[in-house]
């Protein structure tokens, strides 16, 4: 009977760690190992199906060599820079204005916010009517009278990739301006105040005093406006389809049209673990001082 | 007299002060205002567009209000626009995406919820090493397991399936929910399960009739997320299915790249609004838990 007692009890210590235990078996599977199997295949000569045999690095070669990748990581760092800094600029300065007693902020924020809540491939059909030189705000401004406007970035090889930065940008600066305003509501209203008294002017305490203060909302946002900006997919394929010719592709629809379209399966694999680096360089760092900073406070 | 003229001068001042108030408060509301048109902009394009008869959109301007309104356009990208060989419209694809994602939004909260309960309040040796591994799942490329996830899927037999495409989306999503359950949960006292505990009861016991009854708020924010990030998904759709079992989002963008014929801007427009429409509902009547979902992301919020 004791033995039968301290079986349960034991069985009831480990119940956490076998509930648990399904699912991180499922993420290890679904994350890590696969994660470790694209690798493998991207040091294979693969191309329609997973062959295994070891070639070394020649994907990686084969991958930068290939004139469509370098357009590809050219335009990510055009995309992600503007990107960043656009939804960036534009979501403090609106988390600023917000915090000032506005009334009706709730509709406002709401307003700014709704684009998060669509897919972007709704994003990119609309703002490819937008942009549609033939009928959309080209035509628009024309008929108004300014018959010399041309707006054809989206047909236009070297000026594609910003209409992927404006409807980015108008995707996901509520974003930005969302956590910036969890930032300010959470900075302790006696410190402007103080300054205040001092006879500092607003825009003084706003650069000198809540704009660093907000360091920590800062970081959050330009991490995962990063990592946003590395995995877009679907609105580039919904705005210009990787073109004109390949003028807006991304490592993203590179990586998936090198796999599925092409054949190519071990340079799309390389292609992968490119991207897998670069998202980690940034992630990591970021979620070990967030969690190492939340274990000491 | 003199009284009276400093007094004139202080309300001088203070209808000076006013009025600059009233210039700064201008500064303020401007440029609010002008954001808020540029952003409803692409929306009220969406919706007049798709409800201009076709020569109208040719003839007219993009952003004027319809001169005669018409439903053929939703009725065309519901029921008749071609997507691929198959003219059905967006109906079955908008039911494969309700198929697809109530059993995987009712999935990973449950798993979610259970596993933050005892990654806070049942810690073991080690649980903060599978947290962070669980945490890292969420900022995932998913290119990275594209070409692993589709043969796996083929093995287990699910290629293609709506049932596939459920796993996948719990496999990834219970690394979202995980984070915001136990992130919620952390600040529950532990008293809360130390005393039922000492009430005698076990572990399911007190998942069920202590935590769960004061988590509604977190479940609503987990299924919120969860069910719009799901419903929006397109790369796991077009990897992974084809054809007629294929999510809302692959449907819309296979009318919408329709190649052949005259343009049809209003179905488009229309076909666009139909897959909005689920999130945008959501986001309208529970935008508060949305906005928390959004900023859970940013761990420390």
């Amino acid at each position: 009977m004791n033995a039968a007692k301290s079986f349960s009890s034991r069985l009831a210590g480990w119940l956490p760690r076998i509930v648990v235990a399904p699912s991180l078996l499922v993420v290890i599977v679904t994350v890590y190992l696969f994660i470790l199997w694209t690798g493998v295949i991207s040091f294979t000569s693969s191309k329609f199906v997973p062959v295994y045999d070891f070639v070394g690095l020649e994907q990686f070669v084969r991958l930068w060599a290939t004139p469509r990748w370098h357009t590809a990581v050219a335009n990510l760092f055009i995309f992600s820079a503007l990107f960043l800094v656009l939804s960036t600029g534009i979501g403090l300065l609106m988390a600023i204005l917000l915090d000032q007693n506005i009334r009706s902020e709730g509709l406002l924020r709401a307003v700014y916010l709704y684009p998060m809540a669509l897919s972007f491939i709704v994003t990119g059909t609309a703002w490819k009517w937008i942009m549609n030189p033939g009928l959309g705000i080209q035509k628009v401004v024309n008929e108004l009278g300014w018959t010399g406007f041309t707006f054809d970035w989206i047909t236009d090889p070297n000026m594609a990739i910003y209409t992927v930065v404006i409807a980015g940008v108008w995707q996901s600066s509520g974003f930005a301006m969302a956590i910036f305003l969890a930032g300010l509501r959470g900075i302790d209203n006696s410190v402007i105040k103080a300054a205040q008294i001092e006879g500092a002017s607003l825009p003084l305490i706003y650069r000198q005093i809540i704009i660093p203060m907000l360091r920590p909302a800062m970081l959050s946002v330009i991490v995962l406006l990063s990592y946003i900006a590395i995995k877009s997919f679907d609105l580039v394929l919904a705005l210009t389809n990787g073109g004109p010719g390949s003028a807006t592709e991304l490592p993203s629809t590179f990586m998936f049209s090198a796999t599925f379209r092409r054949n190519q399966m071990g340079v799309g694999a390389a292609s992968a673990i490119m991207m897998l680096m670069t998202v980690a360089a940034i992630i990591i760092p970021y979620l070990y001082s967030e969690l190492r900073e939340r274990n000491n406070g | 007299m003199a009284n009276a003229l400093s007094q004139q001068t202080q309300i001088g001042d203070a209808l000076l002060q006013k009025n600059r108030m009233r210039l700064g408060r201008l500064f303020i509301y401007c440029p609010l205002a002008v954001m808020a048109v540029l952003y409803l902009m692409p929306l009220w394009v969406m919706v007049v567009t798709s409800l201009k008869p076709l020569d109208e959109i040719y003839g007219g301007s993009f952003i004027g209000p319809p001169q005669t309104v018409t439903l053929d356009a939703w009725r065309a990208a519901w029921s008749q626009a071609c997507i691929g060989t198959e003219c059905t419209g967006l109906k079955p694809y908008f039911v494969n995406s309700l198929l697809m994602v109530i059993p995987a939004v009712v999935l990973s909260t449950g798993i979610g919820a259970i596993n933050g309960y005892i990654l806070t309040k049942w810690r073991f040796p080690g649980a903060n090493f599978v947290f962070g591994l669980l945490l890292f799942g969420c900022f995932l490329p998913y290119q990275a397991i594209l070409i692993p996830m589709a043969r796996t899927l083929g093995l287990l037999g699910l290629a293609g399936s709506i049932p596939g495409l459920i796993f996948v989306h719990v496999a990834y999503g219970i690394c979202f929910t995980t984070l915001f359950f136990r992130n919620y949960f952390v600040s529950l006292p532990d008293e809360l399960t130390k005393a039922a505990m000492v009430d005698g009861a076990g572990f399911f016991r007190i998942f069920w009739s202590v935590i769960l009854p004061t988590s509604i708020p977190i479940i609503v924010v987990s299924c919120i997320w969860q069910f719009t990030q799901i419903w929006n998904d397109f790369l796991f759709g077009v990897s992974f299915t084809s054809g007629g079992n294929s999510p809302i989002t692959v449907a819309l963008n296979n009318i919408v790249n329709v190649t052949t014929g005259r343009k049809q801007y209003n179905v488009d427009m229309a076909a666009a609004m139909i897959a909005a429409i689920p999130t945008l509902f959501v986001y309208i009547v529970a935008g508060r838990y949305f906005v928390r979902g959004l900023t859970a992301g940013a761990v420390k919020g």
